[in-house]
Formats: structure tokens, C-alpha cells, sequence
């Protein structure tokens, strides 16, 4: 195998390079494979040789790329364009559902959800935060968090209730979206999200979570109403989605707060931040200007302010992955599932739902 | 032949396969027996004449036999099915059993109590709702995580949130809060200029700006380019044109935040994530001024 394609990279060589000397090299390679001498000494000497010779052609690849750029743009040509590196996202397997910008069917399906009611404002979110009946340790932290996180939620305590009365009493209680942690020894581990009255459940895998106090130089929010960032919600499935989280915000967020909470969608991992933002001129020359007020002063300055924001990181930082989205409120046994995630699904490693 | 006295004698001292020998006590297994003991009394194979009630998916049974019936082992029992009710259950006990040895009735009626009591339990349970613990392989938690990390990694997610916030800036949702695009506001001054220079005074519009920046900074104390500028601000405080500047800017921003509202939401939406708080925005900030 590693022959065959060593082959067809020195094929691919010839173009540039002059065609003998590869041939040579290609013929000297097919005689010792690595693989083919016994004597492990032997054979790791040859092998590092290949390396070698292979880091060496790479290295001398790049070089002449560098070379040829350079020479276009001496004389005034177009350079190659630059390559693309091949990543997951750019690869990914084409979804038909992937939405684009102008989709009236999305818009209108948009207009007539569940969570349609919130984000025109005619509901304000009111979230009941619970537990799984277990609860322990971290739990109690995390929802502290969570509570500082969300504005308007509340905590109950889950005693002994079944969640299917909880969802009943959180409708009489006009609260619009549940959320129950569940703990597994002793660490969060799923988080269930139940829009209210009707409005979907979506059952969430809950990872690397990691809490204020172990974030290093975190900040303290304010009460501020946040400001919501959802990044990659590009499919049906994803557009739901990310409509089922901004449901638990408020949608007039108060922007003097400089809170975000950031929801970032990448290969179906949800990201899960929430930061205090600043703007800043970098490279500022106010100070000079300042000191000056000669006009010309200011205007070099102009040219080099450059408006950046500065993070900085506040309350928990976890990563979702979605399970399963039910149609209705919980229920295991007759409920109907919008969409589970099994097993099968994940034959390819480029294909993504969300 | 039945004789139940050799019987109990095999049983007890030979062989018993119901017999159970356990440390607190001797027991039997045998579904018949109406206290689970093994004894000389409630030995369902060594008492020609007995009586017990089973259970048959939540319907109790007095099983009977008699000693008549015990060369044919097919109909040795005879069933009678109990009602649910557990006096009416009792009166039927009591009826059938009218002339049976008082202590195996009353054992049976501690059965049927007994039996009662569990099925009401066990009801009870089968409607709780109970957790159901999945497995969850160990091979695809450990390639998710794995996934997760470069996920995580190719998200580049502080970048993706700056990247982000400037845009909004840059579309103008924080107008009126920020005016720190400077350079369109630094245009504005350059043109402002010559205008600037030959008039004087205004004090009294000096002050509401003065104040109006305060309020502003009251819950913002980090803001690096507010703080800068405000203290410019101070500095050449005597300085006309500078003051006119800020009105200018004042009234370009106020009547910015007014007309944004229909423009903006034509432009959000083709954006693929979902920004709804930004008509609002503008709203509050004319609520503000």
C-alpha cells in the first residue's frame, strides 16, 4: 500500500521536477520496502531513510511554492492561488436540509412553532430549573451557575415528583420551558430542555464541564439581560434547536450589561460560554491626540485605530450534544421522537445533523 | 395409600427437595404451603386434609384437598376463586373452610391478609415512574470525547465570539451605547472643522453632554475607549470646536438609532444564526435619551 502511493506522489512530481531522477527514486523505493527486510535494525535504518527523503521532497516543495510567489509578485502577476486546507467542516456530507438565508418555508414554519410565542415577545421566558431525583456535588453548583446564567429561572427542588407532574405544575405556574439536570455519579451529565405548554423536549448529553470558580481569571456577571450569540445552527434540526435555547432567554437584552452567552455549534457539539465583552481601540493613539489636539495628529491616527473586543470568561462553560428531540412534553413511552440519535448515524464522520 | 404421619417422617428426617435449610431457620419452598415453614402442621405433603390460597396473576385461589381426592393427584386440589374484595374474600374462606381445624383457617386468613397487603403494594409500584439505567459504550464515549476536543479546538471559539460581537457593533445594535467606530466619527469631525473653529460658547450643551457621558459610564467602568475619550473631553474642556464635535456626533447617532429599525431587520435576515434582540435594542436606546 505505502508503495503504491509513494508512486503516485512522485507521479504527481514530475510536473515540476525533472521526470529521471524521480523515476529513479521510485524504483529504488519499490526494491526495499521497509517491511520487506527482516533484520530490524536493517529495517528501521530504511525506514528513516524514507522519512527522510520524504520531509526533504516536502520541504523542497514548499520552498519552490515560496520561489514562485515570490517571482509573480516581483513581476507583477497573479500569484497561484492559495490553498484551502481540507478541513471536516468544509468537507462536510451535503444535508438537504441545510437552510439557506432566503427559505420562506423555514420562515413560515418559524411563525408557526412553539417557541413563536417567546421570541415575538408576546411570553416572557420563565424557566424552572430541577434535578434529576438524585443530586449531588457538582449538580447544586452548576445550577447555582446556571440560575446567574438565565434570567427569570427558578430552582425547585425535585423531591419525589414524577417529571410529568412537574411539567403539569410548571404549566399552571406559566413557566415556559423546563430544564432538569441530570447527575450521574455525582457529575451533570444530561440536560433536558422541555418547552412549555406543547413546545418540544430535547435531551441533551452534557460534558466537559467546568465551573466558574475553576475558570482561570473568570469574571463575576452582572444581572444584565444577556445578549445571545448562536453560531452554526444551519439545518432544520439546528434551526429548532437553537429557536428551543433562545426561547429560555429574554429577547430584549440589555446591551449596557456587556454579557454574552454564547451557544456555538461545530460538528454537532454545542458550545456552551458566557463572557463579559469589552470594545477597545487597539494600537490606540489617543493618548497622542489627547496630549496634542493638533488635527494632523489625528488624522494618522485614524488609520491605525482598529476597534477590537476583549473577552472575558464568566459562570460555566460546558459542551451539549443532543440525544434526542421528542415532539410534546417528556414522556419516554408514548411520546414521538423528531429525531433520535443512534448509532448507525455515526458511520461517517463528516456527516452532521445540527 | 395415603399415611400422612411416614410421609412427615421420610420428609423431615430422610429427604425433603422443597426444604430449605438456611441459618434462620427451616423453610419450604413449596408453592402450596400456606406460611412457607417447614412444619409438621403446614406441610402441604404430609396433611391430607389442607388448604391454602395462590396467587394467579393478581387473582387469590383457596386451593382445598381432602383426603378423598388423594389417589387422584389430577383433581387433588379444588380451586375456588376469591373476590376482590378482601371481607367478602374472608366469608368466602370462612364458608368453605366451615368445619376445617381453626388453626389452618386462621393461617389462612393471615395469608390472604398477607397477600392482600402485597398486591396493593406492588400496584402501587408498577405506577411509579423509575429511572432506567442505560449503558452507554465505552468505545463511543471515548471517541465523542475525543471528537469533542477537536471540535472544540476547530471552533476557535473566542475568535468566533469577537468576530461576532464586532459585526453586531459594526451593524450598529449598540448604538448610542458605543461610539467607538471611530473612524466615520472622526469623519465627521474632519468636516465639521472649519464650521467648528469660528463658533464659540454653548456651555449649558457642554454640560448635558458631560453629564449624559457620566450617566453612560456609571455601569461600565472598564470601558478603556469611553474613559479616554471622556477625559479629552476634560482636558480641552475651553476648546470650542471639540465641544461642537460631540454634538454633532450626538445628533448623528440619535437620528441613527431612529431610522434603524426597518433597515436592520431586511439586513439580519439572511444571517444564519438567529439575532432577534436587535430591533428591540434600538428601541431601548431611544427609550434612553
Amino acid at each position: 500500500m505505502g508503495g503504491k502511493r509513494k508512486k503516485g506522489e512522485s507521479e504527481g512530481m514530475e510536473g515540476d521536477n525533472d521526470s529521471k531522477n524521480n523515476n529513479k527514486k521510485m524504483k529504488q523505493k519499490s526494491e526495499i520496502l521497509p517491511s520487506s527486510v527482516k533484520n530490524k535494525e536493517k529495517r528501521s535504518a530504511v525506514h528513516a531513510k524514507l522519512k527522510h527523503q520524504k520531509k526533504v521532497e516536502k520541504r523542497k516543495k514548499l520552498k519552490a511554492r515560496d520561489a514562485a510567489e515570490k517571482r509573480a509578485l516581483e513581476l507583477g502577476e497573479e500569484p497561484a492561488p492559495k490553498q484551502i486546507p481540507r478541513t471536516i467542516e468544509n468537507t462536510r456530507e451535503a444535508d438537504e436540509t441545510v437552510c439557506m438565508p432566503d427559505d420562506e418555508e423555514l420562515f413560515a414554519g418559524n411563525d408557526a412553532d412553539e417557541f413563536s410565542s417567546i421570541l415575538k415577545r408576546d411570553r416572557t421566558p420563565k424557566i424552572l430549573i430541577t434535578t434529576c431525583r438524585f443530586n449531588s456535588t457538582r449538580g447544586p453548583s452548576f445550577i447555582s451557575e446556571l440560575l446567574s446564567v438565565i434570567p427569570n429561572a427558578h430552582y425547585n427542588k425535585r423531591g419525589t415528583y414524577d417529571l410529568k407532574k412537574i411539567v403539569e405544575y410548571a404549566n399552571n405556574k406559566e413557566f415556559t420551558s423546563i430544564i432538569v439536570v441530570h447527575t450521574n455519579r455525582r457529575e451533570p451529565d444530561a440536560l433536558l430542555i422541555i418547552g412549555l405548554p406543547d413546545g418540544p423536549t430535547a435531551h441533551f448529553k452534557l460534558s466537559s464541564l467546568v465551573l466558574r470558580k475553576d475558570i482561570k481569571n473568570h469574571g463575576n456577571p452582572t444581572s444584565h439581560m444577556p445578549e445571545l450569540v448562536l453560531n452554526n445552527f444551519t439545518t432544520r434540526l439546528g434551526h429548532r434547536i437553537g429557536r428551543l435555547i433562545q426561547s429560555l432567554f429574554p429577547q430584549d437584552p440589555n446591551f449596557r450589561g456587556r454579557r454574552v452567552v454564547t451557544f456555538h455549534n461545530q460538528r454537532d457539539f454545542i458550545f456552551f460560554r458566557h463572557h463579559r465583552y469589552v470594545f477597545e481601540t487597539k494600537e490606540s493613539k489617543q493618548s497622542d491626540s489627547k496630549g496634542k489636539k493638533a488635527k494632523d495628529a489625528k488624522g494618522e491616527s485614524i488609520a491605525k485605530e482598529k476597534v477590537v473586543a476583549r473577552l472575558q470568561e464568566c459562570g460555566p462553560r460546558f459542551t451539549l450534544k443532543l440525544v434526542s428531540l421528542q415532539h410534546g412534553t417528556f414522556d419516554t413511552k408514548g411520546g414521538e421522537y423528531e429525531w433520535v440519535h443512534k448509532p448507525e448515524m455515526d458511520t461517517s464522520r463528516r456527516r452532521f445533523f445540527l | 395409600m395415603q399415611h400422612d404421619e411416614v410421609i412427615w417422617q421420610v420428609i423431615r428426617h430422610k429427604h425433603c427437595s422443597f426444604m430449605s435449610k438456611i441459618s434462620t431457620g427451616i423453610f419450604c419452598r413449596n408453592p402450596y404451603n400456606v406460611t412457607g415453614i417447614c412444619n409438621r402442621s403446614s406441610c402441604p405433603l404430609a396433611n391430607s386434609r389442607y388448604a391454602t390460597i395462590r396467587d394467579h396473576d393478581g387473582v387469590f385461589y383457596l386451593y382445598m384437598k381432602t383426603i378423598e381426592r388423594a389417589h387422584k393427584p389430577n383433581d387433588l386440589w379444588e380451586r375456588v376463586k376469591l373476590p376482590r374484595n378482601y371481607e367478602k374474600a374472608l366469608e368466602v374462606i370462612g364458608k368453605h373452610l366451615m368445619y376445617w381445624p381453626k388453626l389452618l383457617v386462621h393461617k389462612i386468613k393471615q395469608r390472604l391478609t398477607k397477600m392482600t397487603q402485597m398486591r396493593i403494594r406492588m400496584r402501587k409500584l408498577a405506577l411509579k415512574t423509575r429511572e432506567k439505567i442505560m449503558t452507554t459504550p465505552r468505545k463511543e464515549k471515548k471517541r465523542e470525547a475525543r471528537r469533542e476536543e477537536k471540535a472544540e479546538k476547530a471552533a476557535v471559539l473566542d475568535k468566533t465570539i469577537e468576530k461576532e460581537l464586532l459585526a453586531r457593533l459594526e451593524n450598529g445594535i449598540y448604538d448610542g451605547i458605543y461610539n467607538l467606530p471611530f473612524n466615520k466619527f472622526i469623519e465627521t469631525l474632519d468636516t465639521d472643522e472649519l464650521q467648528a473653529e469660528d463658533e464659540n460658547e454653548e456651555e449649558s450643551e457642554v454640560e448635558y453632554v458631560e453629564g449624559n457621558f457620566e450617566l453612560e459610564e456609571e455601569d461600565d467602568i472598564e470601558d478603556m475607549g469611553m474613559k479616554n475619550y471622556h477625559i479629552s473631553n476634560d482636558e480641552v474642556a475651553d476648546d470650542d470646536d471639540e465641544e461642537e464635535e460631540v454634538n454633532a456626533v450626538k445628533v448623528r447617532r440619535r437620528s441613527k438609532s431612529e431610522k434603524d429599525e426597518p433597515g436592520k431587520k431586511l439586513k439580519k435576515k439572511p444571517r444564519i444564526h438567529v439575532e432577534v434582540e436587535h430591533e428591540n435594542g434600538a428601541e431601548r436606546q431611544k427609550a434612553t435619551f
